[in-house]
């Protein structure tokens, strides 16, 4: 008997991969080689499944189809060695795969999360590792994803898994101190890949993957892994209540819309009750990390029905926090807008000066556009489009330089016909 | 972090077409060498060269949009000869390939030190919070 292939089913595949990746790795002690054999077990699924229908047990289908590759490699190797040592390896890999099914272990994804993430691999690298091996997603998807071709992509995913195998990290859950040293790098990786999803849903990229979704399904997971950890809960809280104003991010034109100009009646009220139980979960329970703090002032964003209706005052008490527990000059220049909202915009140039010497934002766009945001706000409109002009001149991304350069030019044409500035932009949250 | 490395020559008549046969391969094999090791390193996106300056036309709209084509115009000193796109974790690892490609051989095997241009291609994420 099997299923009908439906909209379910990628999502099963997709859940079904770390754990197959998992029994199959420890069952032949060869990461590399095991991560490979599932890669083809999953291509092999997704193109039977959806004419032959899903298999009874999805899983032991997607062991049995890697595991089968993994012996047919080790045959034709034995074929080439010595005789007897043939025999004691054939014995050690001919087990049958229910052997593997019954070795399984509900850490598997766990373990595939903490070993993607290492902090040996760049973060090009974790990312493309972590969403393969975790996500059970293709070489092709990802590649379309980052917009490089795929042999390239294929080429830095083996580059990774090599890194991995050279620095020796077992097969097994770290220990409670290493899981809590390498915490944060797993983060940094699942919120980079929000952050890359996030971006990428601007524009001509739209029909790119939903990594953004992704991410959220891999912090998900995560946080089932890791019930008690509350930064994991306040990094999808932080998605979920980013997520949610998603809509309402670009204009018909696929221009961005600054949070003060969004409508907020497209934001998804779902995401942001999931994230604020979430946060307010996560909170009560004692140490408060960058995540949930970051997560409670998207929070107080995503409470405000109308941009008059925010409570600044909070959102700088948070900042005034978050500049505590983790310091850097983004938090600062958040921080600095903050302040320009509660206490005017002569107190967020103040704090943007400390800035000035930073090397760590040198040259960064963000310095400039926000310091022309605050400058417009005190009526320098010639050193708000100077600033703004410098800010377009640096970003990186296309619809932040039109963005940016429509702002110059906006307050060039006003102060042209001498008319007074629609007022400030308004803060934008990346 | 993608960026665009455009490699420029000096103008028609002083370029690889005069070299000897020796020189010419290692030319060939040095860039093609570079090549297999951007795409192994996982960073190459995409790779092209482009013809020599003299097939070269400026085109610009006359009356009603119709093309007027145009030779190029003799007092341009240099000439894009070609570019890589590459994605990379840093700026400074941007400069390094560049610095790699513009010490391509030359004449008698001596680098030939060629002005590679490097910017940054527009398709940044936007900043992280943190």
């Amino acid at each position: 008997m099997t299923k009908p292939w439906d909209t379910t089913s990628e999502q099963l595949l997709r859940e079904l991969a770390p754990q197959v990746l998992g029994a199959v790795a420890r069952r032949f002690r060869d990461f590399v080689s095991a991560e490979d054999a599932v890669q083809e077990a999953m291509m092999a699924a997704f193109t039977q499944w959806p004419q032959q229908g899903i298999p009874d047990n999805p899983r032991g289908w997607l062991i049995q189809v890697a595991s089968r590759r993994l012996t047919d490699q080790a045959r034709s190797e034995i074929a080439r060695r010595e005789r007897e040592t043939a025999m004691a390896m054939e014995a050690e890999i001919m087990a049958p795969a229910v052997d593997i099914e019954s070795a399984m272990d509900p850490d598997d994804t766990l373990i595939l999360l903490f070993m993607c993430c290492h902090p040996a691999l760049t973060s090009s690298s974790a990312i493309a590792l972590t969403l393969r091996a975790v996500g059970g997603l293709t070489t092709t998807e990802i590649a379309n994803a980052f917009l490089v071709p795929e042999a390239t992509m294929a080429q830095r995913i083996s580059r990774a898994k090599q890194s991995i195998k050279a620095s020796g990290v077992p097969f097994r859950l770290p220990s409670p101190q290493e899981r809590a040293e390498r915490l944060p790098a797993v983060l940094h990786v699942l919120y980079l890949i929000f952050n890359e999803g996030y971006a990428s849903s601007v524009g001509a990229h739209l029909q790119r993957l939903d990594l953004a979704r992704e991410a959220i399904r891999l912090t998900r997971c995560a946080k089932t892994l890791l019930p008690g950890n509350e930064e994991v809960a306040g990094l999808l809280a932080l998605m979920l209540l980013t997520d949610a104003r998603r809509a309402a991010r670009t204009g018909p034109d696929e221009e961005l819309v600054p949070l003060t100009k969004q409508d907020r009646t497209l934001w998804d009220q779902g995401e942001i009750s999931e994230g604020i139980e979430l946060l307010t979960a996560a909170l009560s329970k004692g140490t408060v990390g960058l995540y949930q703090l970051q997560a409670a002032i998207a929070a107080v964003h995503d409470e405000a029905a109308r941009v008059e209706d925010t409570d600044w005052p909070q959102i700088l008490a948070l900042y005034q926090l978050l500049k505590r527990v983790s310091p850097s000059p983004m938090v600062t220049l958040n921080h600095a807008i903050a302040a320009a909202m509660v206490h005017g915009p002569s107190k967020g140039l103040d704090l943007l000066r400390t800035l000035d010497t930073d090397a760590r934002l040198a040259g960064h766009y963000r310095l400039d556009a926000v310091r022309a945001h605050l400058l417009e706000m005190t009526g320098d409109y010639e050193g708000a489009i100077k600033h703004y002009r410098i800010a377009a001149g640096r970003t990186t991304s296309i619809p932040e330089q039109n963005y940016l350069m429509t702002q110059a030019a906006r307050l060039g044409d006003n102060t042209r016909g001498s008319c007074k500035s629609d007022g400030p932009a308004g803060q934008r949250i990346p | 972090m993608k960026y665009i490395l455009m490699m420029n020559t000096m103008k028609a008549g002083q370029g690889i077409p005069q070299w000897p046969g020796k020189d010419l391969q290692a030319h060939i094999a040095f860039m093609k060498n570079l090549n297999k090791e951007l795409r192994d390193s996982g960073e190459l996106v995409s790779a092209e060269g482009l013809s020599f300056p003299d097939q070269a036309r400026l085109v610009r709209a006359g009356k009603n949009g119709t093309p007027i084509t145009d030779g190029v115009f003799p007092e341009s000193k240099e000439f894009l000869a070609g570019f890589w796109i590459v994605d990379v974790d840093s700026p400074e690892r941007a400069y390094a390939i560049a610095a790699k490609a513009s010490a391509a051989p030359g004449p008698g095997g001596a680098p030939l030190n060629m002005p590679i241009e490097v910017r940054p291609v527009m398709s940044g994420p936007p900043p992280e919070m943190l």
